[in-house]
């Protein structure tokens, strides 16, 4: 079978860019391993209980009405409408640190004013911040990679105030320990601090109904439990791609958002020495908890929490299995939802290391998950009001689990640090799309992969 | 078509693909997206739609004819005359 496009991964991006290809009459094949769509924004049904993995929450939201941003702006190349999506802002989320709370919502001069109220001494900085951030052309594919934390230490000089802005930009979209891209960085502080929170009442589940309808709609075609075993070169282009059920294709181009490394283990003349060094190496432990009430009923109304320990912030592999000394605290129901959800929830959500979970054995698989979500609500409760009687229902995955079911090395959620901006690879008709082309999250991922679909197909005749 | 049907038809895509914006005032001089906010992947979405509807393929390199309704117009009769 020979198409126009084959995109390798049925996850925000590869979705987002069939439906572009389709659309505009391109023969596209949408090709997913797994037998549910999503990739790192997935969602799985256990003990009666309907849960999420990746999406805490959607960011870049903005209300209809407003034009010239990420969500718009992907809805408008999606053909797909505002209400599509049904989001519900969030209600209020904060960066919590020893002795110091930053909170934010989804309007940006609140949250300026409570940077400020905190950190008054550096008031003129943060506003220098501002400037530097928005005159900065952070979607420019070509751009040289500028560190972050070299730029926002010349213009802040609190380290605390450093650390608080850092704390929530990387746990949502950085593939890099302790430092970050400035395009990156200014295109994560866009997204949730200048934009904001907001989420389905159905979770991930409403978003990737709606592409996966959009991308059969407009005539895609989606092979499920269908994964590339092999990408044969010749002549420095992909010239079949061979499927794990024995069946060959060929397509004049492909996307892949497999991941870079990922993607170049699968090709016929794959070097070890040459891509081995990028993959990504940080990775999460996510603890998952049923509640038997609603957290509003123990008066906690935040919808996400980026907590901090001491006031230096460690954005790295961990040591440990675990790093429960920061972390990300979501609460699926502190949405401003029309009804409630069917129950309380809440999701931890920590650094981990792969290598080390990969080496447990079952038993002690298990038995670590245990102790060490005993570890991170010892934590967390000094952050949040102390929940722990009322935990009915717990799951837990891990930086194994997520290698498992993404096929991502190390289980890498933000892929490798050297992102490929431009999706180009060393073979001439085979790009990268998704996390490792480098928009992070989820309007991230999506525009990914309409940019890749866009600059390498539809603008090439 | 001729040259009016031709911008005609380059405002009913742009309305379709902005729906929410004011296109009666448009100069026919001015570069589109200095008078209505229409960021590149929009303005690709017109190339696209006149492919889609029209079978017209405009290379990229030509994507700079397309900046005002009169150059539009000017660049695309040619290609547009028979239909």
């Amino acid at each position: 079978m020979h198409y126009d496009v084959l995109i390798i991964g049925a996850g925000m991006s590869g979705l987002a860019a069939g439906i572009r290809l389709a659309y505009y009459g391109k023969r596209v094949c949408v090709v997913e391993k797994h037998y549910r769509v999503g990739g790192l924004n997935s969602f799985y049904n256990l003990g009666g209980h309907k849960l999420d993995v990746g999406l805490h929450a959607m960011t870049n939201y903005v209300p209809k009405g407003v034009r010239l941003a990420p969500l718009p702006k992907l809805l408008r190349q999606l053909k797909l409408k505002a209400e599509d999506f049904a989001l519900c802002p969030q209600r209020m989320s904060a960066i919590k640190f020893p002795d110091r709370t930053v909170r934010f919502n989804n309007d940006f001069d609140f949250f300026v004013q409570e940077v400020i109220d905190n950190f008054p001494r550096q008031a003129d900085n943060f506003q220098n911040l501002l400037k530097t951030i928005f005159e900065y052309a952070e979607l420019n594919l070509c751009a040289k990679p500028v560190s972050a934390r070299e730029v926002v230490s010349s213009i802040i000089s609190d380290p605390l105030h450093i650390d608080m802005i850092f704390c929530p930009l990387m746990f949502y979209g950085n593939a890099q320990e302790n430092d970050m891209e400035f395009g990156q960085f200014v295109i994560m502080f866009k997204s949730i601090f200048c934009e904001g929170f907001a989420r389905p009442q159905a979770g991930v589940r409403r978003i990737l109904d709606v592409l996966v309808k959009k991308y059969k709609a407009c005539g895609g075609e989606l092979k499920m439990r269908c994964a590339v075993t092999s990408l044969k070169c010749a002549n420095g282009r992909v010239e079949s791609i061979l499927l794990e059920n024995g069946e060959a294709l060929t397509a004049d181009r492909i996307l892949s958002s497999a991941g870079y490394v990922e993607t170049m283990k699968l090709l016929t003349d794959y070097n070890s020495s040459k891509f081995n060094s990028n993959a990504g190496q940080l990775s999460f432990v996510e603890f998952i908890l049923v509640l038997n009430k609603e957290p509003a009923e123990m008066g906690y109304e935040t919808t996400i929490v980026f907590y901090n320990n001491s006031t230096r912030f460690d954005y790295r592999k961990p040591d440990e299995l675990v790093d429960v000394s920061s972390g990300v605290i979501c609460c699926p129901n502190n949405f401003q939802f029309e009804n409630p959800l069917p129950e309380g929830m809440l999701r931890i959500t920590n650094l981990a290391n792969f290598d080390l979970w990969n080496r447990l054995g079952e038993e002690e698989y298990n038995a670590q998950k245990a102790a060490w979500l005993k570890a991170t609500l010892k934590e967390v409760v000094k952050f949040v009001p102390d929940f722990r009687d009322s935990i009915v229902f717990t799951d837990i995955f891990t930086p194994k689990t997520i290698h498992r079911f993404t096929g991502r090395i190390n289980g890498a959620v933000y892929g490798t640090p050297n992102k490929t901006k431009t999706g180009r690879t060393h073979l001439d008709n085979l790009f990268i799309c998704g996390t490792d082309q480098g928009f992070l999250g989820i309007v991230g991922a999506m525009l990914s992969g309409i940019s890749m679909a866009n600059l390498h197909v539809l603008q090439k005749i | 078509m001729t040259k009016e049907q031709i911008k005609d038809t380059i405002l009913k895509i742009i309305a379709q693909i902005i729906p929410d914006e004011d296109l009666s005032n448009l100069k026919g001089d001015i570069p589109i997206r200095e008078q209505v906010d229409l960021d590149s992947m929009d303005f690709l979405d017109i190339i696209m739609e006149l492919r889609k509807r029209y079978g017209i393929e405009v290379p990229e390199d030509d994507y700079i004819h397309l900046a005002t309704l009169d150059s539009s117009a000017a660049y695309l009769e040619p290609r547009m005359r028979e239909l």
